[in-house]
């Protein structure tokens, strides 16, 4: 690292010692901006000392989670990954971490549309692309076109960089490309026990990728994830190498699953609620089998992976457990209202929730995808809702029109006053269930700081 | 009474959860004792003209919706003239609103419309015109003139013929093309063609637009109904349509 750049991210980095002593906010991104401002290859000289070894981890939903994941993976097996763990994703957030912390690799999860640059700049080793779905189009604009951008984006990935691929997303596994086969892994799950039943509504891949003829698919597991053909032109579903071949849901606590590696059959116990996060846990596997690292102490690390920032986590209030869960986007709310409601029929399984509609630029300006979200699902499953955030009112007219009767609908727009009420409402030993959109999560964070329940957000 | 709707491509054109719209149609009625019916013609589909009270279509990906344009011009454009032609309640948002005027220009390419409007769509230089949107219509119902409150998310501008009247005059926002102030297109022998750029849910935003729109629907094979009956106090429809209309106002 040549003196003066030393020296300007010297600068960088006491600006965010600065920020946060005078608890003006997260400082996740300040040193960042500031040194990316300063020397515009800033990310790329940083991410040389790295020493080559730099995971990029993607996807609409489940960025967080499977970051997450991997690093626990990695420090099983004895690494110290550098890592944006805040979950800040664009390229100051990924400057940011790169600058405060000291590690032998580098994990960074990154913003869908911010990838291909990022990506340009510190040449990963591991990339691995999760799921797209359709999320924030005021904002990203048309899937297609994060598909294209990031088929570009492998097409000049260095030789030897590793691929780690969602099987059964067709849009994911489109970008594989030309890309030879030792170069890439897929991950997905073979069980088909855990089919979408009925219509599915959100549903972003109907047409081949390669012929533009219609997928046809004999299962699909959320959203358009599942196992699909193009009968056109006989492209598929590609035969993963990383696969679950047995998921056990056990509600809340988590889900077992029997994963065939190429090392062998392993037993993957993930300690997160729903089908989505065994696809996270199966994505941390492939980069950690990727990267060399053997199965079963992968997994061992996966299975210790805890809640992260908003994610299923679960919070005491006076004798009362608030449990969050963030929604920002149909398929993702979808199975976040999956795991609620999963079981038992015809009964009152969520007694309170609390859903926090926000329409601020990190949300989306635009809230139209509670249309597409199957809040049908929650009709005579639910006590009372109070509803929450700028758009709160809409909210509740969405819930309306999902079939839910009106008098347990209440709006309270502020998140301060609206929680009170809506914990006001909780029995005591009872769990309230909190589902926000990303900007109300970070207000609720804040709130519940402040009152010394949980911890800010960028410790 | 029932009320008859029929949804184009509503798998491809859904992109902005346009079925918000059809599930707020078919509450509506079922509160009101309406019968509902949907249908739907997808694609290489064609349908009755004389089968349906209205006609709704949606927005999609570019992609999908120069495939679109070719089908529906090979299995549906005759049927649409026909239902148009007849007075049958059309609303079409968004990609379905620059797919029933003449054509529209996309990276080069010029696709045909059906021509049901008298509009034309280009790709001009410049962004993409989005964010919230109001806009004042010259529609009116018992209470009195209707303003819209929506989103729009489009890359085209749309210029009007003389055959097309404006929807509306942009209070906040972008509208047709970001210059001329107006939203959308009314044709159709009784105005009953009608497009928008409002996208996606606009109609859970806008009830007393919904209503107005079932009315003029069902007017047509019962001339002698006066105004629908309440759906209920729709208190909250109220608050929801006030939420983004002040959205719009920033």
């Amino acid at each position: 690292m040549d003196l003066l750049f030393k020296a300007k991210a010297g600068i960088a980095r006491a600006i965010g010692v600065a920020s946060r002593a005078s608890g003006r906010g997260g400082g996740t991104t300040l040193p960042g901006r500031v040194l990316l401002r300063l020397d515009g290859e800033a990310l790329a000289k940083l991410g040389r000392e790295l020493d080559g070894k730099v995971t990029l981890v993607s996807a609409s939903n489940g960025k967080t989670t499977t970051s997450s994941m991997i690093a626990n993976a990695l420090r099983a097996a004895g690494h110290t990954p550098v890592h944006n763990h805040a979950g800040s994703n664009m390229a100051w957030g990924v400057a940011t971490a790169m600058i405060e912390s000291r590690g032998d690799c580098g994990l960074f999860e990154v913003d869908e549309a911010w990838l291909p640059k990022v990506a340009a700049a510190v040449r990963p080793s591991t990339v691995c692309l999760g799921n797209l779905f359709r999320d924030q189009l005021d904002r990203y604009g048309e899937l297609d076109r994060i598909v294209d951008e990031w088929s570009a984006m492998v097409d000049r990935l260095d030789p030897g960089c590793s691929l780690v691929l969602n099987a059964d997303d067709p849009l994911v596994a489109s970008v594989a490309g030309e890309r030879p086969a030792r170069d890439i892994v897929f991950f997905g799950i073979d069980d088909t026990s855990h089919a979408v039943e009925g219509e599915v509504h959100a549903s972003d891949a109907d047409l081949c990728r390669r012929c533009g003829g219609t997928l046809e698919y004999s299962v699909r597991l959320m959203g358009h994830i599942g196992h699909y053909r193009c009968p056109g032109c006989g492209w598929e579903r590609p035969q993963p190498q990383v696969r679950a071949t047995r998921v056990e849901m056990r509600g809340m606590d988590g889900t077992v699953a029997t994963v065939q590696t190429p090392e062998g059959e392993i037993r993957l116990e993930v300690p997160l609620p729903g089908l989505y996060n065994v696809y996270n846990a199966l994505a941390a596997l492939a980069v950690a089998i990727a990267n060399r690292i053997d199965p079963q102490t992968a997994a061992g690390g996966i299975g210790s992976t805890g809640a992260v920032f908003g994610r299923v986590e679960v919070i005491a209030i006076d004798d009362r457990e608030l449990a969050i869960l963030l929604i920002k986007n149909p398929v993702g709310a979808n199975e976040v209202i999956r795991t609620l409601v999963d079981g038992e029929a015809d009964k009152v399984t969520i007694p309170h929730l609390w859903i926090a509609l926000n329409d601020r630029i990190a949300d989306g300006r635009d809230i139209s995808w509670v249309w597409d979200a199957d809040f049908e699902r929650l009709a005579g499953k639910v006590g009372r809702v109070t509803c929450a955030g700028t758009r709160a009112a809409e909210m509740a007219l969405r819930l309306k029109y999902a079939g839910i009767d009106e008098d347990r609908l209440h709006v309270v727009g502020p998140v301060d006053e609206s929680l009170d009420a809506a914990l006001a409402a909780t029995g005591e030993g009872e769990r309230l269930f909190a589902l926000p959109t990303y900007t109300a999560l970070l207000e609720l964070r804040t709130l519940l700081a402040k009152r010394g329940l949980a911890k800010d957000y960028w410790e | 009474m029932d009320f008859r709707l029929l949804a184009l491509y509503p798998r491809q054109m859904n992109i902005y959860a346009d079925r918000g719209n059809l599930i707020f149609l078919q509450r509506r009625c079922e509160w009101r004792g309406i019968g509902f019916r949907l249908a739907s013609a997808a694609h290489g589909e064609s349908f009755d003209p004389a089968g349906h009270d209205m006609i709704y279509i949606g927005g999609g990906q570019d992609r999908d919706q120069i495939e679109i344009a070719a089908d529906m011009a090979r299995t549906k454009r005759d049927a649409l003239a026909e239902a148009a032609a007849a007075g049958v309640q059309v609303l079409a948002v968004c990609g379905g609103y620059q797919l029933l005027g003449h054509s529209y220009s996309l990276d080069g390419r010029k696709v045909e419309g059906v021509g049901l409007l008298d509009i034309e769509t280009v790709r001009e230089s410049g962004p993409r015109l989005i964010g919230n949107i109001a806009i004042e219509t010259a529609l009116r119902d018992a209470e009195g003139p209707l303003e819209l409150a929506g989103f729009e998310n489009h890359g085209g501008r749309t210029y009007l013929g003389d055959r097309a009247t404006p929807l509306g005059k942009v209070v906040n926002g972008f509208g047709n093309n970001g210059n001329e102030g107006h939203e959308g297109a009314i044709g159709g022998p009784d105005g009953n063609v009608i497009g928008t750029y409002l996208h996606g849910p606009l109609l859970p935003k806008n009830h007393r637009f919904a209503d107005l729109l079932i009315e003029r629907a069902l007017r047509r094979r019962h001339p002698g109904i006066g105004s629908l009956e309440p759906a209920g106090d729709d208190d909250l429809e109220r608050a929801a349509h006030e939420t983004a209309l002040r959205a719009a106002r920033g």
